[in-house]
């Protein structure tokens, strides 16, 4: 049947008379090709005028997707290729970038920017291959374009819709996009000319590029497909430069009389609407033949004649339209592969390379402000080099040095001291260490844990939310916290607040006590409670029953907890203000649970505290470690691990990111008491480091948790749970370990004679001394105005001297262990033994 | 810390039971533990047997608080009482007074009540009788002491004084944590 007819019959505009019809080959790859001409010549008539029968954008749009009318002739000769309906090549997305739109401006900006180029490259036309495959390439890109206004579907919103995709799909493929664009498209597209300024500028680049690409590049790959890729450059150059050219003559009445020849050259057919219908196809060989007679009409005739034999030869099985439709499809895959191997070599090539300034050139910026977006341009940059250092380094620039630079840069920006922003990045890597500054300099959303001593989660929120306060419930893991998002009334001051129905806490600062568990009934110490929070969680969730003994090493603090936990009605704490590393000597094995949120560094509440960034010297994060080693050690022995509640664990948490302050801790605890680590259960943290640097820990330290502002959007914080075996302290003599349990078992219950004893101890080695202790000793008891205890503790004294009469001589380095503690006990002169 | 002794018990049980009446034995014989009075430096902590226990074992210097302190002897040897007894007077109390709205802010800044925030009082309050101020959501505010019975009181001027201010929850916002211990 004849094509027009054909065509007639389907209502749908003819196609470029090259392509074929879509029933009888390929279907997928012939409708795109058909319909996509249509689309493009519709679209540019657009701006000129209605054509007859022309469709809308819509309307072309609903061409697609083509429907699988495979036939079996083509899937026996494996031509059914699947609806691949956007293959991501470069090419068509440059293509696609470039967009259907077609005015006549944007052609004629194309035309003078590439005209320059264009001179150069009309020079290299050549072969059969390059022509054809220029063709092919202009297919591919029409299909595209096909593809891409069918996406879009409204022809109205074409232009700006493939505008944005444009931008997208170029800053995506920018380097890509610069060879195969400008040159491909014989239909410009109207976006900014910048972008064709890019081009044509990355075109120049480009071609310096493949002339230095031998000197620049190392990459193997790079100089094997060098050849094959530059001899396709020139191809594409001259198609571009044919392609821009056109755009620039008289379209229509060329582009009519060729496709009109070309029509009954080629089909044998006439088409109807030639006189609108532009053919690519034919317009190159028109172009080709205007600059390069010879060759143009030579490589023209040579391609349909050979066409026209092969028709010829293959007469039976195809028509020669199918014939053609293989042609092309051929062609087409030829074209993907090569634009395959273009896209990882113009991907490695075309981005240029970051030159990481040198500390010699950064002299002159010493006194110098740096604006922050050039510090932050750089910054991106460094890490955009290391995201794939191999390939994208400056060559003979290690990789320290830009980690260096990303450092210093980081530091200036944020405002943090240098050692604080190089000991981030040695725990985070490169980008995680800029999200979690970035997330440092922003603050937590304000979070509410609800009282449920007083109040009901559900009728403190309807009450909130009645003052006018947006809240919403904190996270699945918390059935207390409430999250304000924005209030009208101070949240610190409603009379709820006042009442004591909810109390301002930070989410982080929830989950040291969720893992813990306090039971009612437990007694339990919190060696760090100022001001309060974390305590009045753990006795409501005691239910004000048990006991809690609530340490903190300033009395001026403490006033705020015991204020607070008026308010909030709780019953069962007592306070206290001891030095939490004696509370282990103190009050040895009678807690069932222990919190200790040490005192920390803070580097994990920089956004609360920004001063965080300036104040913390290394030095002192070194000191926070060593003080919270001794406090986590002196907790362990405070600890009862024969505990008939179930008890025997304690729970440290920081509120650090530090590892010297968390995993190097309880690392260092693993090594000194018989504990091990167990689960949280905060399965929403990230488990602790199991090494840093050059440093290994102990496997189970992964059940630590920790937490993160830029991944959570909680305060940095640590959390970690122990239990403890036995009283056992590794490394020291067993005796000493069997004495010192000897020596609790004989206590009276009564705590006062516990502190006695181990005061005992400490004496028993000195003979002299027990006859004076007496005195001394009773002087010290005064603590209690109980004299019955007085003589309680006289005769367990006595009992405990000659029990242990024998055993002096350990008793004596343990003494000694003491000793250091208390240098006065050494001298025998001394009497008072001061406890604490 | 000590017990009381019997002059410090009588006047504190005293004072109580110008808020509660006889409920203030319910204080001492409560249903699940039993609690009691202890003194530490002058301040009267209700605490429960347990919890007293526990805080044996602390140095006197080293002690800050146990339980719940309901107030402090005063040099004289007077007892007032403070805001931190709040919760057990509104368990127990007798009298008790309503507010508006309107008056809810100012009896938390630590004024007065005036009869035109008076929203409910209790019938038969007599005159000087401890009060305990609510306001409409039943959440305890302070406590007072009525200026007049419940009678005279409907025939005050509006700006006149129905309850004299003693203690609010105010006062954990206004600078009462200096005064805890």
């Amino acid at each position: 049947m004849k094509l027009a007819a054909f065509w007639r019959l389907s209502e749908q505009p003819p196609p470029h008379t090259r392509f074929t019809i879509p029933a009888l080959s390929n279907t997928s790859s012939a409708d795109r090709r058909t319909a996509v001409s249509v689309f493009v010549s519709s679209s540019q008539l657009r701006n000129k005028k209605m054509g007859k029968g022309l469709r809308s954008g819509r309307q072309i749009a609903s061409l697609s997707p083509p429907n699988k009318r495979v036939s079996g002739k083509d899937v026996a000769k494996g031509k059914t290729r699947p609806n691949a309906a956007a293959p991501a090549t470069p090419r068509a997305n440059a293509a696609r970038a470039k967009g259907a739109n077609n005015t006549r401006d944007s052609q004629n900006r194309n035309l003078a920017k590439s005209m320059s180029i264009t001179e150069k490259k009309v020079s290299k036309l050549q072969t059969k291959k390059e022509s054809s495959e220029s063709q092919e390439e202009d297919e591919a890109m029409v299909e595209r374009k096909y593809n891409e206004g069918s996406k879009e579907g409204e022809s109205g919103s074409d232009e700006s819709g493939s505008n944005d995709e444009e931008e997208e799909v170029a800053k995506r493929t920018v380097v890509s996009s610069a060879k195969p664009t400008p040159k491909k498209s014989n239909i410009a597209s109207t976006t900014a000319n910048k972008k064709k300024q890019d081009y044509s500028e990355e075109e120049e680049i480009e071609d310096g590029d493949e002339d230095d690409s031998d000197d620049e590049s190392e990459d193997k790959n790079e100089k094997v497909s060098l050849a094959p890729l530059k001899r396709k450059t020139e191809e594409e150059e001259s198609s571009a430069a044919d392609s821009v050219e056109d755009e620039g003559s008289d379209e229509e009445s060329s582009d009519e009389e060729s496709s009109g020849d070309s029509d009954e050259k080629d089909m044998g057919f006439t088409d109807e609407n030639a006189n609108w219908l532009k053919p690519k196809k034919a317009t190159k060989m028109s172009l080709m033949s205007s600059d390069d007679d010879e060759q143009g009409d030579n490589i023209d005739d040579d391609e349909f004649d050979a066409a026209a034999e092969s028709s010829d030869d293959d007469d039976d099985g195809m028509l020669e339209v199918e014939r053609q439709s293989r042609i092309i499809d051929e062609e087409m895959e030829l074209e993907r592969e090569e634009a395959e191997q273009e896209l990882r070599r113009t991907i490695a090539q075309q981005t240029s390379v970051f030159h990481l300034p040198t500390p010699e050139e950064l002299e002159n910026d010493e006194n110098r402000v740096v604006p922050p977006s050039e510090l932050r341009a750089r910054i991106e940059d460094v890490l955009e080099v290391l995201a794939d250092f191999n390939a994208r380094r400056e060559p003979g620039r290690s990789r320290s040095e830009y980690i260096e630079r990303l450092g210093n840069d980081m530091a200036e920006l944020f405002g943090y001291l240098q050692e604080l922003v190089d000991y981030f990045l040695s725990m985070f890597g490169p980008n995680e260490c800029l999200e979690f500054l970035e997330a440092s300099e922003k603050s937590r959303p304000l979070v509410v844990r609800v009282n449920t001593l007083k109040a009901r989660r559900k009728d403190l929120a309807a009450a909130l939310m009645k003052r006018g306060v947006r809240l919403d419930p904190l996270a699945p893991w918390s059935k207390v916290g409430l999250k304000i998002y924005e209030s009208t009334v101070p949240i610190g001051a409603t009379p709820e607040y006042l009442a004591g129905q909810y109390m301002l806490q930070s989410a982080a600062s929830m989950c040291p006590v969720m893992a813990l568990g306090p039971q009612p009934g437990d007694r339990v110490l919190d060696m760090s409670a100022a001001p309060g929070g974390k305590t009045s969680y753990i006795s409501q969730l005691m239910r004000n029953k048990g006991v809690i003994i609530a340490n903190d090493l300033k009395a001026e603090r403490q006033k705020a907890t015991v204020a607070n936990l008026h308010r909030l009605g709780v019953r069962n704490v007592v306070t206290c203000c001891y030095d939490g590393r004696k509370i282990g000597l103190q009050m040895r094995n009678s807690f069932d649970r222990i919190l200790l949120d040490a005192p920390c560094s803070g580097l994990g509440v920089i956004s609360r505290d920004p001063s965080v960034k300036v104040q913390r010297t290394m030095p002192e994060v070194l000191r926070c470690a060593h003080l919270q080693k001794e406090l986590l050690v002196a907790a362990i022995d405070a600890l009862n691990h024969k505990s008939k509640k179930g008890g025997g664990y304690m729970v440290y948490s920081t509120c650090s990111v530090a590892v010297a302050e968390n995993e190097e801790v309880v690392n260092y605890l693993l090594s000194k008491r018989d504990v091990k680590l167990v689960d949280t259960g905060l399965d929403f943290g990230k488990p602790g480091f199991t090494r840093f640097e050059h440093k290994r820990f102990h496997p189970s330290v992964a059940l630590t948790r920790r937490f993160y502002p830029h991944v959570h959007n909680m305060d940095g914080f640590f959390v970690a749970k122990i239990q403890k075996l036995s009283d056992k302290r590794k490394g020291e003599d067993v005796q000493k370990e069997h004495q010192s349990e000897m020596a609790t078992d004989q206590v009276i219950k009564d705590d006062r004679v516990k502190v006695e004893a181990s005061n005992k101890r400490k004496q028993e080695g000195r003979k002299k001394n027990q006859k004076n202790n007496k005195r001394g000793y009773s002087s010290n008891i005064d603590d209690n105005d109980n004299d019955d205890s007085c003589e309680k503790a006289t005769l367990i004294r006595k009992k405990f001297k000659i029990s242990h009469a024998p055993n002096n001589v350990q008793l004596q380095s343990s003494g000694q262990k003491k000793k250091r503690i208390n240098a006065k006990i050494s001298k025998p002169r001394r009497m008072k033994i001061t406890e604490m | 810390m000590r017990p009381l002794t019997e002059e410090e018990t009588k006047t504190l049980f005293q004072k109580l039971a110008e808020y509660m009446g006889k409920s203030v034995e319910r204080l001492i014989n409560r249903s699940d533990e039993r609690h009691c009075f202890r003194l530490i430096k002058d301040r009267v902590y209700y605490v429960s047997e347990s919890v007293m226990k526990a805080s044996t074992s602390i140095n006197k210097d080293n002690l800050l608080h146990c339980g719940t302190c309901l107030g402090k002897f005063t040099k004289s040897g007077k007892f007032r009482l403070h805001i931190t007894a709040l919760d057990y007077l509104a368990q127990y109390s007798k009298y008790k007074v309503w507010l508006k709205q309107s008056a809810e802010m100012s009896f938390l800044y630590g004024n007065n009540v005036m009869k035109s925030g008076l929203a409910r009082i209790t019938e038969d309050t007599p005159q000087y009788a401890g009060v305990v101020v609510y306001n409409l959501a039943d959440i305890p505010l302070g406590f007072g002491v009525a200026a007049q019975t419940t009678d005279a009181c409907k025939e005050l001027a509006p700006t006149a004084n129905v309850v004299l201010h003693q203690a609010d929850v105010g006062e954990f916002l206004r600078g009462l944590e200096d005064d805890m211990f």
